[in-house]
């Protein structure tokens, strides 16, 4: 994601053996082992003008998530469903790697990872989304803001967008007037709670494969692997991937990468699951 | 001061009372400064990075280090969705900040290098560039620039006829009767009392603009205690 930006031109060659050697006999630099996530942290109180906004932190890696939702047309091939559409800014605020201005390709494919996994696996029900069918839908809005960067936005970010739309509040639609007057408090927009799916990134740093990667991790890594996990009857089934950054992925890596991915999809999707509809 | 149709604030507060109002410093761990500013339901995040070198290079001043304020509202901030990214008025908002905070930062010892700051709205209701600047002078003292004095802000105004100090929503946006709503943006320095930005939208005689700033001068006060307290208190959560 923000690899390419930041490489690792500027880390001195003795931090870079540093990292690989520790992960060699096992350990990271801030005391994790290499499948180990960071602490998750979820907030919702960040604004009460949208329908939700959530604060989600794993380590020191902070992630603003918030949902809208508008009016708007369908399109002529689904005329009878809503619409989504997910923007996210890795904002100059976040990092000294990031820049101001019109979003730079890391910002897009943050947004179009993010935005395929939640569309592909079918978790907005888009048809109840539907007002009037060929003339009124609902748009759903899922913005995405980076606040700090220590590495894996990536993740932190598609869990926010989740928890975010999990805890969307649906709008009240005063038919007459054609207009949204606030928010309702007990209903929540229409999602299918079974085909929650949430994806972990794994990095290959030096010679280990690496989950929940910290910032100097990121930046020496040779390839990353972002695989989104579902639940098929209490078994991980994938729903999408994605390889970022130009290294090459041998299959043993491959193998050593899917079999983490079960057992972390295990021992996290119970968690991930209460944050969102929590 | 109750003439006029103006005689009961919206949300009951007094006349010359501000918001609840809240600050601290070091919420973004791998910024050089950073400070988070809340007046009731307004929250503004201020970012500063640098001194760093200034690109392109020809923007690069040899005589001194230049300031580089950039204000956004988050997409989320309020009711109907801000498309994300720069637009006229967030613009203009960044310009007039960087100005009022221009005046009281000394970057001569920074030669040819830029203070980038980054101030972001999360959940908006009224003076957010107020809120920001307070936000954004905080994240300066906590990122150690050198700054000649403090500077705090709040917005004061003109509700029909009644002057109030820091208008909500309704008070700036809702509110249109009588001589309707006149919304007033004050930055003060903290030692010389001098006024660092201003900006008046609406309409008001001279005599109620000579007592609006002095009310803007009071609640400024209040809020250079915040800021103060917020700085002295950053020791312990700082990483």
């Amino acid at each position: 994601m923000l690899e390419d930006k930041m490489s690792s031109f500027n880390m001195p060659n003795l931090q870079i053996e540093k990292i690989e050697s520790y992960l060699k006999s096992g350990k990271r630099l801030d005391g994790r082992k290499s499948e180990d996530y960071r602490e998750l942290f979820v907030e919702d109180n960040v604004s009460r003008n949208s329908a939700s906004a959530i604060r989600v932190r794993l380590g020191k890696t902070e992630v603003l998530a918030g949902v809208h939702l508008a009016l708007a047309v369908p399109y002529p091939d689904s005329a009878d469903e809503g619409t989504f559409m997910t923007s996210a800014e890795l904002h100059p605020m976040a990092s000294q790697q990031f820049d101001i201005g019109k979003p730079g390709i890391d910002s897009v494919e943050l947004a179009r990872v993010i935005d395929r996994g939640i569309r592909e696996s079918g978790f907005i029900d888009m048809k109840k989304l539907c007002i009037k069918k060929g003339e009124k839908v609902w748009q759903v809005f899922v913005d995405i803001f980076t606040i700090n960067d220590d590495g894996n936005i990536l993740d932190v970010a598609g869990l926010a967008a989740l928890i975010a739309l999990g805890r969307a509040r649906m709008p009240i639609y005063n038919e007459k007037e054609d207009k949204i007057e606030g928010y309702s408090e007990s209903e929540r927009i229409p999602l299918n709670k079974d085909a929650l799916s949430f994806s972990m990134t794994f990095h290959k740093v030096g010679s280990v494969i690496v989950a929940d990667v910290g910032h100097d991790e990121e930046a020496i890594s040779k390839f990353r692997l972002t695989i989104a996990m579902g639940d098929n009857k209490g078994k991980a089934r994938i729903t999408a991937m994605q390889k970022g950054k130009a290294g090459t992925i041998s299959s043993s890596d491959m193998e050593t990468i899917l079999k983490l991915a079960e057992s972390k999809w295990k021992e996290m999707f119970p968690k991930v699951r209460k944050h969102v509809f929590g | 001061m109750a003439e006029g149709i103006y005689t009961k604030r919206e949300d009951g507060r007094g006349f010359s009372e501000v918001r609840p109002m809240k600050a601290r410093v070091g919420v973004v761990p791998s910024a050089d400064g950073s400070a988070i500013f809340e007046t009731g339901k307004t929250k503004a995040i201020a970012v500063v990075r640098g001194p760093r070198t200034l690109h392109p290079q020809h923007m690069q001043d040899a005589k001194t280090g230049i300031l580089r304020v950039s204000y956004g509202m988050m997409p989320f901030s309020v009711e109907d969705r801000i498309r994300p990214g720069p637009n006229r008025r967030s613009e203009e908002i960044s310009k007039v900040t960087e100005w009022a905070l221009s005046s009281v930062v000394d970057l001569s010892g920074f030669p040819n290098t830029v203070v980038d700051v980054f101030v972001q709205i999360p959940q908006a209701d009224a003076g957010t560039r107020v809120a920001g600047i307070n936000a954004a002078a905080l994240a300066l003292a906590h990122a150690g620039i050198p700054m000649r004095e403090m500077v705090s802000a709040i917005g004061v105004g003109k509700i029909d006829k009644t002057l109030v100090v820091d208008l909500n929503k309704y008070e700036d946006s809702t509110f249109h009767d009588g001589e309707g709503s006149t919304d007033i943006p004050v930055v003060m320095t903290s030692r010389t009392k001098e006024i660092a930005l201003l900006q008046l939208d609406g309409k008001i005689s001279v005599d109620e603009l000579k007592a609006a700033i002095e009310m803007a001068k009071k609640a400024c006060g209040g809020i250079l205690k915040i800021q103060m307290d917020a700085l002295k208190n950053a020791g312990g959560q700082d990483e």
